[in-house]
């Protein structure tokens, strides 16, 4: 290569990298106004550290191997470290429906609702506009005859505001309520949206507690993030709050949930186990049986037989909720023949269907792996055994085998650790029921830990993120456990530092 | 033949009874898709009846949406995750650094905690995202894809570094020596040579992300941006029987993108996934 060409692709590269950089920061500063319009310290923080990273580390001479790491970095930090720290601080926080907002934001929106007309105020002339950005701003004229946008003077309505017709104003009604602005003696706002009125509230803030000043309540601020009168009646919402342990000690010793989540902990368990070993044990007899010199058809088998694992396991499980369904189902009406049987509903049955819907998704990659490593296997080894006198029984427990698992054993507990977690079988075929009766919360029959978890956050009525991320917390401490002692069986770590 | 039996005949009895089971399934779903009567009900007797209703009738799902959703955001996960992936693997393996093993000890530790787990995390950070910048928040399909390129060093990495150190460092070497920097040597030697594990890499997350349905579900309410996941599952949840000959017709050219990849890829996964899981 001359000097020129290299010169040249050192100059081509170096233009490369600036138009990168250039645009990484010039997003970043997009970012940074957006973060600061409103006000979000926390991610402005995040992507000024990020881009100060990318721009030292691209330009400095003393960096070369973080230039790989830092992009990978960056989405690991935010997407995977900060959410499992994330994951286990809310485990110690009551989070969820009705605690979402931090103290000081539940206690203006108490407030802001709590406000009442006062009485005999005169009335003002409003009328509700739409910015430019469709935003609603109160443009209103006072009983002293001057007139003011959102409580700054105005001559009338500006170029770029349009006044909301009727028709709007009935659609929107929740955000024309929620209009108020800030004025000396309280707030204004408006119910129709042409009238609007002086409004206080009607509950006064003081030594973190509040008092009703039309009926004398007091409402003290709990540990438990609500404002709570003495006989028991709380303001919504409430706030986040540090509740310590108490998720955890509600999960070991609530009488009504301890049953249900020890069995599902127990469960998740044997199907990890059972799914582990079922499709090993098929996928292995299915290499054994077809890895055979001179076999017709050892092509057309293995092409067919892996279909299931090219197939996005989403989708069948769902095939295979039709096929067992009961009462519609093709197995209980197109192969048996008419049979009612509760494959799906039964707690034991159900159990054993998911089972075998995983086996039916999970051998192929067990048949895949030990086809491999049986051809991997010298053939020398199989002969010297067959001379010591080995019987093929014998072979196979005492050679064959051994050296498999050595190939695949830590495929094995990656699978175990998968299985573990596989939320789309459980979720996608049983739904996790049947459900067990009696549990304070819906918790089913196949429910694993990692579906039990998307219902206490995600499903149905109360959303109760800080007992969920408490049971997350629990299930990565036992994945970690189970990982720790599978790694150190195998040398995986010693190769891997080497 | 006798003899025949004991050496090949059960082999494919078994191999036989293996592909009734694998493919029954498969059998169904192709002839439910083809029942014009479209219910769960109906599709019981295997090829009843055959027409493309339930086809055309995808049209009045947003079917075409999730699919192309789902094909976009699986692709670009896979491409992001093979080149994040890899450039660190790159570091990995070629570079001695302060922090090292610190640094594949942590990994290691990180990648055992699925991202699933933290879906209560992801969701509120996502929420917050969307106050400041609503384009890459709660909701949006491209904040879905950064949120999977949180995983994309993790497992990967291990099995990519294992293969990059088995590409001799002498050919790095020579073409340095010819004035490569090492921005080339990883574009044009490493990236290249590494190609069948990058491959499989590239199968497993996208096949790992057309299945992902927990995050995505509570990522993407609009059903226009839905994942077929989503879609589909919402579509079976809500009528099981009724929409069956439709979720058919759906699954069946859904499975087809995957199928395919897999297809042209499967040779380099058996040796991939060995030969990484050897080798760390």
């Amino acid at each position: 290569m001359t000097d020129l060409a290299r010169s040249g692709q050192r100059l081509g590269s170096l233009a490369g990298k600036l138009l990168l950089v250039g645009l990484v920061n010039a997003l970043a500063v997009y970012g940074l106004v957006a973060t600061y319009a409103v006000r979000d310290w926390g991610i402005f923080a995040v992507i000024l550290v990020a881009t100060a990273a990318v721009d030292y580390v691209y330009f400095s001479r003393r960096t070369l191997a973080s230039r790989y790491l830092l992009p990978g970095l960056i989405f690991l930090l935010i997407f995977q470290v900060y959410v499992v720290i994330y994951t286990a601080y809310a485990g110690f926080t009551n989070v969820g429906d009705g605690h979402n907002l931090d103290k000081p934001r539940a206690l203006q929106h108490i407030l802001a609702v709590s406000e009442k007309r006062v009485p005999g105020s005169p009335p003002y002339k409003v009328q509700v506009l739409a910015g430019p950005d469709d935003r609603l701003h109160l443009l209103a004229t006072g009983p002293d005859g001057r007139t003011t946008l959102d409580g700054r003077p105005a001559t009338g309505v500006p170029a770029d505001h349009r006044v909301l017709p009727f028709r709007d104003l009935v659609g929107r009604q929740q955000e024309v309520l929620a209009l108020r602005v800030p004025l000396q003696d309280g707030s204004l706002r408006t119910e129709d949206g042409s009238t609007g009125y002086i409004a206080k509230p009607t509950l006064r803030y003081a030594d973190d507690t509040l008092t009703d000043t039309v009926t004398g309540t007091v409402y003290r601020a709990t540990e438990r993030g609500y404002f709570e009168s003495a006989d028991g009646k709380v303001l919504t919402p409430g706030w986040k709050e540090v509740v310590g342990l108490d998720n955890y000690v509600r999960a070991f010793t609530d009488e009504r949930l301890r049953a249900p989540l020890l069995s599902v902990f127990a469960w998740t368990f044997a199907f990890a186990a059972l799914s582990v070993l079922t499709t090993f044990a098929l996928g292995l007899l299915l290499a054994l049986t077809l890895n055979r010199e001179g076999l017709r058809g050892r092509g057309i088998y293995r092409s067919l037989l892996v279909l299931p694992y090219a197939v996005p396991s989403f989708l069948s499980a769902l095939v295979w909720t039709g096929m067992l369904n009961q009462s519609f189902g093709f197995v209980n009406h197109g192969l048996l023949g008419g049979a009612d049987i509760p494959w799906l509903n039964d707690a034991t049955l159900a159990k054993v269907s998911v089972l075998l819907v995983n086996l039916w998704l999970g051998f192929p990659y067990m048949f895949l792996i030990c086809t491999g490593a049986l051809q991997a296997v010298p053939a020398e080894v199989n002969e010297a055994a067959r001379i010591d006198g080995a019987g093929p029984w014998q072979l196979f427990r005492r050679v064959t085998l051994p050296l498999l698992l050595v190939s695949t054993g830590p495929l094995l507990v990656a699978s175990f650790a998968f299985n573990f977690n596989n939320f789309t079988v459980i979720y996608f075929v049983t739904g996790g029921g049947p459900n067990i009766p009696d549990a304070p919360i819906t918790l089913g029959s196949t429910d694993l830990l990692i579906s039990a978890v998307y219902k206490v956050a995600f499903g149905g009525a109360g959303r109760e993120w800080g007992f969920a991320c408490a049971m997350s917390t629990i299930i990565f401490l036992v994945v970690a456990a189970i990982s720790a002692a599978g790694f150190r069986r195998t040398r995986a770590l010693e190769e891997t530092y080497s | 033949m006798t003899r025949w039996f004991r050496v090949y005949g059960w082999r494919h009895l078994v191999g036989l009874l293996a592909l009734v089971f694998a493919l029954l399934p498969i059998v169904f779903v192709i002839s439910a898709s083809l029942n014009p009567r479209g219910t769960l009900t109906a599709s019981v007797t295997l090829f009843a009846d055959a027409s493309l209703d339930n086809y055309r009738d995808l049209a009045g799902i947003p079917y075409g949406f999730w699919f192309g959703n789902t094909l976009w955001i699986a692709a670009a996960t896979a491409v992001a995750t093979v080149l994040l992936a890899a450039s660190g693997a790159y570091a990995f393996s070629r570079f001695r650094f302060k922090g090292r093993r610190l640094g594949l000890l942590g990994l290691l530790l990180v990648q055992m905690f699925p991202q699933v787990l933290a879906a209560v995390a992801i969701f509120l950070l996502m929420a917050q995202i969307k106050g400041a910048l609503p384009g890459i928040g709660l909701g949006t399909q491209f904040g879905l894809v950064l949120v999977y390129l949180g995983g994309a060093m993790g497992v990967n990495i291990f099995l990519i570094k294992g293969f990059f150190d088995s590409i001799p460092t002498e050919l790095d070497d020579a073409a340095k020596v010819d004035g490569a920097s090492h921005t080339r040597v990883f574009f044009t030697i490493i990236l290249r040579l590494g190609a069948p594990v990058l491959a499989v890499i590239a199968l497993l997350s996208f096949i790992a992300t057309v299945n992902e349905f927990m995050i995505a579900s509570i990522m993407l309410q609009d059903p226009q941006r839905k994942t077929l996941a989503v879609g589909l599952y919402g579509l079976i949840s809500e009528r099981l029987s009724a929409n069956w000959g439709v979720f058919s017709a759906g699954a069946l050219l859904g499975a087809v993108p995957s199928v395919l990849l897999f297809r042209f890829l499967q040779r380099y996964i058996v040796s991939g996934l060995l030969r990484g899981s050897v080798k760390g």
